[in-house]
């Protein structure tokens, strides 16, 4: 198939599209609404479901509706509408019901802004509802890549009857790119064997995330733990480039992640031994691969839309065994590559100051902007 | 030759619908009556295998035990939005929420406004009975001036806490409502015009009509700190007055209908 | 002469709220004071003749614990 220049927000929703999305329910939020009002026509010219909500919590909690039936369900919002969500998210967690949901995530915190941000990485990494669970978060960086993971979401959404959560940010849903399209799947209605569809020709169930029973709650979440183990082993995803002699590295997701590719490649030409390291699965979180990546560096620099918040991670993973940098920027601002570029100058030609938290270094060196 | 004889014949048994299980409800609790006449139009209608019934938080939240088909539970108030998910994927099947007033006309009141103005073509049963029951008997939207509750122990003042909502009538100033009535569970004749308001809910659905509601006056003998009997005439005394039994909205079709 | 009827109660639904005992137009329903079922509660009984079989109780009752029978004339040639 050939080519097609798409708008990000318009990719993901047509990738959805050609996955069987049965249904989708939204609430208009800038940057993502592009992806609600394409739906809105080209679901019903499908013959399928769309609905414009009253609001997120009207949107998710469809969305929680329509999965109890066996639909490839889907919502999409920006970080304040996400942060709305977070009450049913939990629920549908509770209930092990799968669901894909794309964050394009904006400037925060409270309405901040429209312009693009990473900041909702620990609210939907490290879970904003209540409770112990994980979704599984995909993290891309060019739209061919949304595309890829927006197609496949569902699949992994119903193997492991979890919440996925393809998490953008701004500028990918507003960016223009060349991208392919996957193949067109129907409508998909299943009948799994938890789902409620009407009781005929067989007993009647019912899904619920209330127990009352600590001890059987706790099976419960002794089920999602070892549920989450087995994606870990199975899931995890990430993109590395010029890193077979690197001796330093730049680990960023989404577009942070592909802007620090152009810094990388800048530094390369000068001669700077660098790679970068993209996680595309956040969660899970490709422990292992950057571990073992660490092992071979002088040093590492976490870029990021936000303040440091995968960099904890991070620090976590490479057991301060190396020296980390942190460069972020946060409130709607992109990093350029040459601020990138400077960093990795700094970390390469100068790396004296290694005292404390990288944040910290980070805020001393560029807290002072305002 | 005609022979006369007498024979018994069953007047009343236990809807099908209806689980196999004593429910958690406290002795006299109305929310069993409701639940009763919910299983017993299902019956009726033959409709078992093709609902999907969407429970609340509160003291119904589970519901799904009571009833013998499928259910979903939904988080605090957001019931209308759930079964709005269900009903659109599956818009041949019965979707009904049962609901409390905490939920539907607190925490729930954005839910239950917005499926009613789309006309969304659910069925909601919701139970008013003037407190919070679940959590022991607290200030609800729909505790009457002056009522003593465990969160307005010298009666809900209405300067502080604001006027109790009165459900059926706003709902039915939308035009997405079809069918919008206010019955009461308090003595048998109350009780017969609530089963024949739930049936033509479940009409409403049947022929899309849009979005059906039956507010039932309910008791809650415990949280009042009553009788069960006694509670049954505190609902005709005190809160009919205040929430008079009417039909508020009654789509025209309906008025045809032959059952 | 008014209809004979009875009822059966499904003892272990019952929950002695008494509201049958109240609405029955026979006065023919009590709890049973010497019974207590699997729950506790004394269930409701018919204690004397006078059942028409109306269903009343049944009506009223908040946990469906009533089965309710009526006499009818049938005939046959």
């Amino acid at each position: 198939m050939a080519k097609e220049l798409m708008k990000g927000n318009v990719a993901i929703a047509e990738a959805a599209v050609r996955a069987g999305l049965n249904a989708y329910f939204g609430y208009p939020i800038t940057p993502q609404t592009e992806l609600l009002e394409y739906l809105s026509s080209r679901m019903p010219e499908l013959g399928r479901t769309f609905l414009q909500a009253e609001s997120e919590l009207g949107a998710i909690n469809m969305v929680y509706g329509a999965a109890c039936t066996g639909a490839r369900v889907m919502s999409s919002s920006s970080s304040p509408g996400v942060s709305l969500m977070m009450e049913g998210v939990s629920y549908i967690a509770g209930t092990e019901l799968p669901v894909v949901l794309v964050d394009v995530m904006r400037g925060g915190p409270g309405l901040g802004n429209i312009a693009p941000a990473q900041a909702d990485y620990n609210q939907i990494v490290h879970g904003g509802g209540h409770g112990d669970y994980h979704p599984i978060v995909l993290a891309p960086a060019n739209i061919q890549e949304a595309i890829d993971l927006t197609y496949g979401a569902f699949d992994l959404a119903e193997k492991y009857r979890s919440i996925v959560v393809i998490l953008a940010d701004g500028s990918l849903g507003q960016l223009m790119e060349p991208a392919e399209l996957p193949e067109m799947k129907p409508a998909i209605m299943r009948t799994p064997d938890w789902a409620t569809y009407g009781s005929e020709g067989r007993e009647r169930r019912f899904l619920t995330s209330i127990d009352l029973d600590p001890s059987q709650q706790e099976k419960t979440n002794f089920r999602l733990e070892h549920r989450w183990q087995e994606i870990k082993a199975n899931e995890v995803q990430y993109k590395e480039y010029y890193l077979d002699d690197a001796e330093y590295a730049v680990v960023g997701f989404g577009t942070s992640g592909r802007i620090a590719l152009s810094a990388v490649r800048a530094a390369r030409a000068k001669g700077i031994k660098i790679g970068l390291f993209r996680p595309v699965s956040l969660a899970p979180y490709p422990e292992k691969e950057l571990y073992e990546l660490s092992k071979q560096l002088k040093g590492l620099l976490v870029v990021e839309m936000n303040a440091g918040q995968m960099l904890e991670d991070v620090l976590n993973i490479t057991r301060s065994q190396i020296p980390v940098e942190f460069y972020g920027r946060m409130g709607g601002i992109l990093p350029m590559p040459e601020e990138i570029e400077a960093e990795i100058d700094r970390m390469v030609n100068d790396p004296t100051e290694t005292d404390g938290h990288p944040r910290d270094r980070w805020l001393a060196r560029f807290g002072k902007m305002n | 030759m005609e022979n006369v004889t007498m024979e018994e014949q069953l007047v009343y048994d236990r809807p099908e619908s209806m689980a196999s299980v004593q429910t958690h409800y406290c002795p006299g609790c109305t929310h069993g009556v409701a639940h009763r006449l919910v299983a017993e139009v299902i019956d009726e209608m033959g409709i078992k295998d093709n609902m999907i019934g969407v429970a609340s938080v509160g003291c119904s939240v589970f519901a799904y035990n009571y009833f013998d088909f499928d259910f979903v539970q939904a988080p605090h108030g957001r019931a209308p939005a759930m079964a709005t998910g269900v009903k659109r994927v599956l818009p041949h099947r019965f979707v009904m929420t049962y609901q409390g007033d905490g939920d539907l006309a607190s925490i729930g009141m954005g839910e239950i406004v917005a499926a009613a103005a789309r006309g969304e073509n659910i069925t909601v049963i919701f139970l008013n009975n003037a407190n919070y029951g679940m959590t022991g008997g607290q200030m609800a939207p729909t505790t009457l001036p002056g009522q003593k509750t465990s969160s307005s122990p010298g009666g809900r003042d209405v300067e502080v806490a604001g006027f109790p909502i009165r459900t059926a009538e706003m709902l039915a100033t939308l035009d997405g409502a079809g069918y919008v009535v206010r019955r009461s569970l308090h003595d048998p004749k109350n009780i017969r015009m609530a089963k024949k308001s739930i049936r033509l809910a479940f009409e409403t659905q049947k022929h899309g009509l849009g979005f059906s509601l039956v507010e039932l006056l309910s008791t809650c003998p415990t949280n009042w700190g009553l009788t069960p009997v006694q509670a049954l005439k505190w609902v005709e005394d005190a809160m009919i007055p205040y929430y008079p039994i009417g039909d508020y909205k009654v789509n025209p079709a309906l008025k045809e209908l032959k059952i | 002469m008014p209809p004979q009827g009875r009822i059966e109660v499904r003892d272990n639904y019952c929950k002695g709220c008494e509201i049958c005992v109240d609405a029955c137009p026979q006065g023919v329903l009590e709890l049973a004071p010497e019974r207590l079922n699997i729950k506790g509660y004394h269930p409701v009984e018919l204690i004397e003749q006078g059942c028409t079989g109306c269903g009343i109780c049944a009506i009223v009752c908040p946990e469906a614990a009533l089965i309710v029978y009526r006499e009818v004339k049938s005939r046959s040639q």
